[in-house]
C-alpha cells in the first residue's frame, strides 16, 4: 500500500499515563521498518479509559479501535494487517459502535477524541465556530436569551443558571469587563474539563468569544489548575493557533468584535475552584473567599463586571448557539436541561467520560458502563459530586442523575463526578478524610470552615477511636458548619459526612464495638 | 532519568538575585502578576527563596506581607529546594478508593521515606496532591512532572532504587 494511511493515538493525559507516547513512536518506528506511509494523529481521548491507549484505524468502514494497545503489541498488529482493520485479539471493532461510547449523547464531547484538538482546519470540518459565527450576527440580548432558552445551568457544580447571570454582567455598565473560565477542577473523580481542554481546546476559546461577544468583553482569562500540564500546553498552543488564524485578537473571524485570551495557573490550592477565590488568586493575592454581595457578575476580576464560568459550561455554548436552545433543552428532565458529562471513576472495572441527557441512574452508569469494580469485590458505595458530594448506597443507585433529585437524597451532583468504593472501604474513614481535606484546603476566612472542619478530624478520631457518644458532636457540627460557614467550602463538608453516617451507620458503630476496657484504659 | 553529580545538582538551584529580578521584570507588566512570577522563579529554581518577597513587592508595589501570605497560601510554592526525583502522589478519594494509602505506608515500610518530605540525601522528594484528574486509572502519580497511572508497589520500588519510572522502558 502506498496511501497514507491515518492512525490515531490519543495525546490526552490519561493515555499517556499508562503509556500512548511509546505506542505512538513504537508504531511510527515499525511502520518505516515495513516501508508503510501512515499518518499519526494525536487525538484526545474517546473516553474509554480502560482501553487506553487506545489506538485507532481510519478504514474505509470508519474508525477501528485497537486497546489497550502495548509497544510490545505493535509489531503484532502490524502483522495482523491492522492498517485494515485486521483481525487481532485487541481489535474492538469500529470505535462508535462500542457499547460504552454508541449509547452516549456527546453534545459538549461531540468532537472530543475526534479530531486533531490543536487543527483549526479539523475544527471548522467539524461544525467548529459555526456557533461563534452565527453570534457575531446577532445582538448580545439575543444571544443572552439563547443561552437561557437552552436551560444551561453552571456545569461547575452549582447549577447557577448560566443566561442569569451572563443577562447580569450583559446590564453592567462598565469600561472593562471579563470573562473567566474557572478550570479548577479540583474534584477528585473529575477529569471532564482536562479531556475537554486537551482533546477540543478551541470549543473552549470559541464559548468565551460568544461570551465576549454577548456581554461586551473583551479579554478573557482561563485560571487553570497546575495539576494539569498537559492541558496547560494545549491550551497555549491553541491560543496561539487561534490567534493566528484571527479567531482570537482584534477582529474575530472577520467581525467587528474583538476578544483575547491568557491561560493563568492555579498553584495547588482547591479552594480556588471557588469563584470569588479565583478572582482573588487572578489578581494576586491569597485567594480569600469574598462574602457576596458584591456579586461577580458585577464586581468581579478587578472589580469589573465578570463572568465566571466552569469549562463545561463555556465549551457546551457553541453546540448551544449552533443548533439552537431548544436542540439542547430537549435533553434532559425536568429543570435539568441538556446533557452531563459524567466521570466514572475509582474503583470502577471500565471508568472514562460518559455524556447523556440528564436523568439516567446512577445504577445504570455504575453497573451497564462500569460493568462493577474494578477489584471485582463487590460494590458499597458511590460519591457523587467531588469531596463535598455525598457517599450514596446500594439502595440509592436508582435515584436519576438530575440537580433536584440528588438535592432531595441530600446529595449533589457537583461537576459530574463518581467515585466508585467496593466493600474495603471504611466510611468512617471516608467520613474523617472529608473534615481532614477542608481543614486542608479552607481559606481560613470564617471560622466554621477553619476551625469546624479541624474539630471535626479530632472528634471523628475520637468516633474511630470507639466512642460513639462523639456522634452527637458531629452532627452538631455538621449543622453548624452547613448553615454558618461562607462559601460551599465549609457548607457542604457535613454533605460526605453526614451521608456516611446515614447510610452506613455500622461503620460508625463497629468503631464503637472496639471501645474495650482495654481500649478504654489505653486512652 | 536525568542524573546529577552533587556539584551540578547545587549549582542548577542556587539563588541569584540578578537572575531573580530579571525574571520578576519579565512578567509584572501582567495584570495579577504575582502568581505567574512565583511560578516562574520556582520553575528557575526549584522553590521560591525568601529573599524573592522584596524583589516582587517592589516590582509590584505590593507590601512584603501580602507577597509572603501570597507564597504561603499556595500549597504548590516550596520554601526550599526539591529533591532530584519529585513524586507527586494523589491521596484524594478516587485514588484512595484504589489503595493509595496502602503506597504511602509501603514508602514508608519498604524504603523509610516519608511523604511531604526531602530523603535526607536529597535524592527523592514524595508530596501529597489532591486530584491529578487520572481518577479513573488510579493509584495516579506526577513524577517528573510525567503523569502515571497504576501506580503500584513494583513502580515506587524502582522510584526509590533510582531507576526509571517508565514501565514500558524495557
Amino acid at each position: 500500500m502506498s496511501t497514507s494511511i491515518k492512525i490515531y493515538v490519543p495525546r490526552d493525559a490519561a493515555a499517556l499515563s499508562v503509556g500512548a507516547n511509546r505506542v505512538a513512536t513504537a508504531i511510527a518506528h515499525e511502520a518505516k521498518k515495513r516501508g508503510q506511509t501512515v499518518e499519526i494523529i494525536r487525538n484526545g481521548s474517546r473516553g474509554m479509559l480502560w482501553l487506553e491507549p487506545l489506538v485507532e484505524v481510519e478504514t474505509t468502514k470508519g474508525r477501528v479501535a485497537f486497546g489497550p494497545v502495548t509497544p510490545k503489541d505493535v509489531a503484532s498488529l502490524f502483522e495482523a494487517n491492522f492498517l485494515t482493520g485486521g483481525a487481532h485479539p485487541l481489535n474492538l471493532g469500529l470505535t462508535e459502535e462500542i457499547p460504552f461510547f454508541k449509547n452516549q449523547e456527546r453534545l459538549t464531547f461531540v468532537r472530543v477524541g475526534v479530531i486533531d484538538p490543536l487543527s483549526v482546519d479539523d475544527y471548522i470540518a467539524h461544525s467548529g465556530f459555526a456557533g461563534l459565527k452565527k453570534a457575531v450576527k446577532m445582538t448580545g440580548a439575543a444571544i443572552v436569551q439563547e443561552v437561557a432558552d437552552s436551560g444551561l445551568r453552571g456545569r461547575g457544580g452549582a447549577g447557577f443558571p448560566t443566561g442569569i447571570k451572563w443577562k447580569t454582567v450583559l446590564g453592567a455598565e462598565a469600561d472593562q469587563k471579563y470573562i473567566v473560565c474557572n478550570a479548577d477542577e479540583g474534584d477528585s473523580g473529575t477529569f471532564a474539563d482536562r479531556m475537554l481542554m486537551e482533546g477540543d481546546p478551541f470549543t473552549l476559546i470559541e464559548g468565551m468569544a460568544i461570551a465576549g461577544v454577548a456581554v461586551g468583553a473583551t479579554k478573557g482569562f482561563i485560571y487553570l489548575r497546575s495539576e494539569y500540564p498537559h492541558a496547560y500546553q494545549t491550551l497555549q498552543e491553541a491560543i496561539r493557533t487561534a490567534r493566528a488564524a484571527r479567531w482570537l485578537g482584534p477582529a474575530i473571524g472577520g467581525s467587528s468584535y474583538a476578544f483575547d485570551l491568557e491561560v493563568r495557573l492555579g498553584a495547588g490550592a482547591y479552594i480556588c475552584g471557588e469563584e470569588t477565590s479565583l478572582l482573588e488568586s487572578l489578581e494576586g493575592k491569597r485567594a480569600i473567599v469574598r462574602a457576596k454581595p458584591p456579586l461577580p457578575a458585577l464586581k468581579g476580576l478587578f472589580g469589573k463586571p465578570t463572568i465566571v464560568n466552569n469549562v463545561m459550561s463555556l465549551a457546551t455554548i457553541p453546540w448551544i448557539m449552533a443548533n439552537g436552545a431548544k436542540a439542547y433543552a430537549d435533553f434532559g428532565m425536568g429543570r435539568s436541561r441538556g446533557t452531563l458529562p459524567i466521570q466514572l471513576a475509582g474503583n470502577i472495572k471500565q471508568g472514562g467520560l460518559i455524556e447523556k441527557a440528564f436523568g439516567v441512574s446512577l445504577r445504570e452508569i455504575i453497573e451497564t458502563y462500569g460493568g462493577g469494580t474494578h477489584s471485582g469485590r463487590s460494590f458499597r458505595a458511590v460519591q457523587v459530586g467531588g469531596p463535598l458530594g455525598a457517599y450514596f448506597p446500594e439502595s440509592l443507585l436508582d435515584t436519576p442523575m438530575d440537580y433536584e433529585a440528588m438535592a432531595a437524597k441530600k446529595g449533589l451532583l457537583g461537576h459530574g463526578g463518581m467515585v466508585v468504593f467496593d466493600d474495603t472501604v471504611d466510611l468512617a474513614q471516608q467520613a474523617r478524610f472529608a473534615f481532614e481535606f477542608c481543614a486542608k484546603e479552607s481559606c481560613g476566612k470564617c471560622t466554621p470552615c477553619r476551625i469546624g472542619a479541624t474539630r471535626g478530624v479530632e472528634t471523628m478520631d475520637k468516633v474511630i477511636a470507639g466512642d460513639a457518644s462523639k456522634l452527637a458532636l458531629i452532627d452538631d457540627l455538621c449543622h453548624l458548619m452547613t448553615d454558618a460557614s461562607l462559601c460551599a467550602m465549609g457548607g457542604l463538608t457535613p454533605v460526605p459526612v453526614m451521608s456516611a453516617m446515614t447510610h452506613f451507620p455500622d461503620d460508625f458503630n463497629r468503631a464503637s464495638k472496639r471501645m474495650t476496657p482495654e481500649n478504654l484504659a489505653a486512652e | 532519568m536525568r542524573c546529577y553529580d552533587a556539584d551540578e545538582r547545587v549549582e542548577s538551584m542556587s539563588w541569584d538575585d540578578a537572575v531573580a529580578s530579571s525574571i520578576v521584570n519579565e512578567y509584572k507588566h501582567l495584570a495579577g502578576a504575582t502568581l505567574p512570577i512565583l511560578h516562574a522563579l520556582q520553575e528557575n529554581f526549584g522553590y521560591v527563596d525568601k529573599r524573592a518577597v522584596p524583589l516582587i513587592a517592589d516590582a509590584l508595589n505590593m507590601s512584603k506581607a501580602e507577597i509572603f501570605g501570597a507564597i504561603t497560601f499556595y500549597h504548590d510554592f516550596r520554601h526550599e529546594p526539591a529533591g532530584q526525583t519529585v513524586v507527586k502522589l494523589c491521596r484524594a478519594e478516587a485514588c484512595q478508593s484504589m489503595g493509595c494509602e496502602s503506597l504511602v505506608a509501603h514508602l514508608k515500610d519498604a524504603h523509610g521515606v516519608e511523604i511531604n518530605a526531602t530523603t535526607p540525601d536529597g535524592r527523592l522528594t514524595v508530596e501529597t496532591v489532591f486530584c491529578l484528574g487520572n481518577c479513573a486509572l488510579g493509584p495516579a502519580a506526577l513524577i517528573n512532572g510525567e503523569l502515571v497511572g497504576r501506580v503500584d508497589e513494583d513502580l515506587l520500588d524502582a522510584v526509590c532504587k533510582g531507576q526509571s519510572h517508565d514501565r514500558m522502558a524495557g
